[in-house]
């Protein structure tokens, strides 16, 4: 590409042609103040943070959306500059309800940060009148307008996953976010992804917080306290602590949950590998026997949500399988608390979700297989609040030693890793799908074509003399494009998976937030799922088939996959949802 | 201010909504067309109740939300349909510098309902408008084909009794 001269604070720059001015300082080593700016998805310079001085401008202009052009002159640290962005948080602090002490955001907050870098002091400046919300809760989310300052990156990010159940409402002061005529969030169809959490720059949005239930189950001597962590936790936990992006914790996370008192310390990604047993083989009898193809992965609670509230017709095309989540809450309270002599009613037993719609999940119905009073996961908590868990214990985390997991619910392969990112299940479902049809141990076990970050991925496998045409979807909108073909019929694939959170769980609803400035250059989808696939590679067994406690599960208990057993235990019904409230 | 939300019963009927839908059509493909599609809505069903902008959001293809957004962002978008008696508050210019803020006010005070809104049991609605050509008889409001002219605050109340 072209590039242009420029000059940045007098200093003489040639950057990409095109570029924005925010841009270009970042070549520069200049941090531009943003809270609305979220690249690709909230570029509508409305904070008006971000304003620099442009020589010939009128006005000071808004570095995040203004373009450079040849031989223009930015200065971005004049005292006219600072004193407008100290206006501007003096004024949206006149309306911020400022209880940072409790504020779960606290710490990591935008507003909080450029507070202080701008040395705003006098906070009261532009004291008045200061609108006051009734706070939304859900089963998954609290929805806080007191907080609010209105940059709308949640409303762009839920329009970006296709629901748009939050915008502004009303006009001037009374400006707020909000769904269609003022309803709840619980009363709109919201798929509890959380993206609106994760893009939130303050604490106006966060998850519902079941911290205090798992202490209080903890403490508790009479019950027998199992905890199981998604994949994608793994990758990201570790920024909770000052850890690099991309470091895989997963020793640390083991060590910190067993030192917090939890009786046994599993992994989800057991129950991503029986996952993949019972999906493989339910796709592979939906294509032997006329089942009704393509067929589409539930693992994803967000997803099933969306589809069961827009695209209720194509119920029929979800797997039955339920979630890695829930397959282990399931074993846990069967087979493991058979094996061990424990009442499962004892048992409670916790997940740890790169996810705020896993909250939702667990008291879904049909996801207690153990029994009809046995939930098959009590408690789901983010990876956020784990990181919170750990600091109330005074756990220094970063110099925790690395421990394993327990067995048997613990053992995995690296085909269950790589669940935690956009095209993993697809790939594990590949894997486990061609060993059975091929009737043999293959030795390519890598399906780089689903692999990636972007948004629909399609492909071709031959499988047994067969042509599997596959797609993957992350982020609602895409799996609305491909749902959108599926309905018109004028889809000819074998098998979808679908994450509804962009780039899969790692980018999850529950996940650590990465502040915007941060976000808006990294490619951060991508560098934590570099660590679900070094793990996948450094791991000894590959497929989910070859779990030889998976295998002894089968042998023991279930019989074989898709069972009347691992029916009752594995599987899941739907319900079709409204669009529209009543 | 926020608009009230009114509890009264939707009324459409399927040639209203035949009508609405060829509003919708006219402007499909433009992507402006929510405004002038409520302006049509408002017209054909004299507000815009939640029936009315699923029809609009369902139309266009985009979320009710944004519908809402636009419904309350600009004052004449009313969510309440119009009472019985139906109020209007002449805002124009005359009217405003003889104090016809204050007689809206006095309004929503004692029927607890804002501009663009309904009472609850459909009797009264109040609405500002602009100069209806009295400027003589400022502040001017009218109920129904009713004219109230030279009005202070105090004679709202006796006004309101004769209907209620």
């Amino acid at each position: 590409m072209e590039n242009v001269n420029i000059k940045i604070n007098g200093m003489p720059m040639s950057v990409p042609a095109g570029s924005t001015i925010i841009e270009a300082c970042k070549l520069a080593g200049i941090d531009i103040p943003t809270l609305c700016y979220m690249k690709d998805m909230n570029e509508i310079g409305a904070c008006r943070m971000c304003v620099v001085e442009v020589k010939g401008a009128r006005s000071l202009v808004a570095a995040c959306v203004y373009p450079v052009n040849e031989g223009m002159e930015v200065i971005t640290n004049s005292p006219k500059v600072i004193e407008s962005r100290k206006t501007t948080l003096e004024l949206i602090l006149s309306t911020h309800d400022r209880k940072c002490l409790s504020c779960s955001r606290s710490g990591k907050c935008e507003l909080q940060t450029l507070c202080r870098e701008l040395g705003v002091e006098d906070a009261a400046r532009f004291d008045g009148a200061r609108p006051t919300y009734d706070i939304d809760a859900t089963q998954w989310l609290v929805r806080d307008n007191n907080k609010c300052v209105l940059c709308r990156r949640c409303v762009a990010a839920c329009n970006d996953q296709y629901a748009g159940v939050i915008g502004a409402n009303a006009r001037g002061f009374d400006t707020h976010i909000g769904c269609a005529f003022e309803q709840p969030l619980s009363n709109v169809a919201c798929i509890a992804c959380g993206q609106c959490i994760v893009n939130c720059p303050v604490g106006a949005l966060r998850e519902k917080d079941d911290t205090d239930r798992v202490f209080e189950a903890l403490a508790d001597p009479e019950k027998v306290v199992v905890v199981q962590t998604a994949p994608a936790v793994r990758a990201a936990l570790g920024e909770e602590f000052g850890m690099e992006m991309g470091t895989n914790v997963e020793g640390k996370m083991a060590a910190a949950l067993r030192r917090m008192g939890f009786d046994k310390v599993f992994d989800t990604d057991f129950g991503a590998d029986l996952t993949i047993m019972e999906e493989g083989y339910e796709f592979i009898d939906r294509v032997q026997n006329g089942g009704v193809l393509p067929m589409i992965t539930s693992c994803s609670p967000g997803w099933v949500k969306f589809l069961e509230h827009y695209y209720p017709d194509l119920i029929p095309h979800l797997s039955t399988c339920k979630s890695p989540q829930t397959m282990q809450g399931a074993i846990t309270k069967s087979y493991w608390a058979e094996k061990q002599g424990i009442d499962p009613h004892k048992i409670v037993s916790v997940s740890v979700m790169p996810c705020v719609a896993k909250k939702f999940e667990i008291t879904r119905d049909d996801e207690n297989g153990a029994g009809a009073d046995l939930q098959d996961v009590d408690i789901s908590i983010s990876t956020r609040e784990l990181a919170s868990m750990i600091e109330r214990v005074g756990l220094d985390f970063v110099s925790l030693p690395d421990e394993d997991f327990d067995n048997p619910l613990g053992e995995d392969t690296g085909a269950a890793v790589i669940f935690g990112a956009t095209g993993g299940v697809m790939e594990a479902a590949l894997r486990t799908a061609a060993d059975v049809l091929e009737g043999k141990d293959l030795e390519n076990v890598d399906y780089k074509e689903v692999r990636g970050t972007a948004g629909i991925k399609e492909a071709t496998y031959k499988v047994a003399g067969m042509d599997v045409k596959v797609a993957v979807a992350s982020g609602a909108k895409n799996a609305a494009i491909l749902m959108d073909k599926v309905s018109k019929g004028e889809a000819d694939y074998h098998f979808i998976e679908i994450m509804a959170c962009p780039g899969g769980c790692v980018n999850g609803g529950g996940q650590p937030i990465i502040p915007a400035k941060v976000k808006n250059f990294t490619d951060y989808k991508a560098v934590r799922a570099s660590a679900l696939y070094k793990a996948d590679e450094a791991a000894t067994l590959r497929k989910s088939h070859k779990n030889p406690e998976i295998i002894k599960l089968y042998d023991e208990y279930l019989g074989k996959p898709n069972s009347h057993k691992a029916h009752e235990l594995l599987h899941t019904s739907y319900v079709p949802r409204k669009k529209y409230m009543d | 201010m926020i608009k009230k939300i009114s509890k009264i019963p939707f009324k459409g009927t399927p040639e209203q909504e035949a009508e609405l839908k060829k509003v919708i059509e006219d402007n499909l493909g433009d992507p402006g067309a929510v405004m002038p599609v409520l302006q049509g809505a408002q017209d054909i069903y004299g507000y815009l109740p939640i029936e009315v902008q699923k029809i609009v959001a369902d139309g266009l293809g985009m979320p009710l939300e944004e519908v809402y957004g636009v419904a309350t962002f600009y004052s004449q978008f009313a969510l309440s349909p119009k009472g019985e008696y139906a109020i209007s508050v002449c805002l124009g210019t005359a009217c405003y510098v003889k104090g016809a803020a204050k007689i809206l006010e006095t309004l929503s005070e004692q029927l607890g309902i804002g501009a663009e809104e309904c009472t609850d049991d459909g009797k009264f609605s109040i609405s500002a408008c602009r100069c209806i050509g009295a400027c003589g008889l400022a502040p001017v409001m009218t109920i129904n084909d009713e004219v109230y002219g030279r009005l202070e605050t105090k004679d709202v109340e006796g006004i309101l009794k004769q209907y209620k």
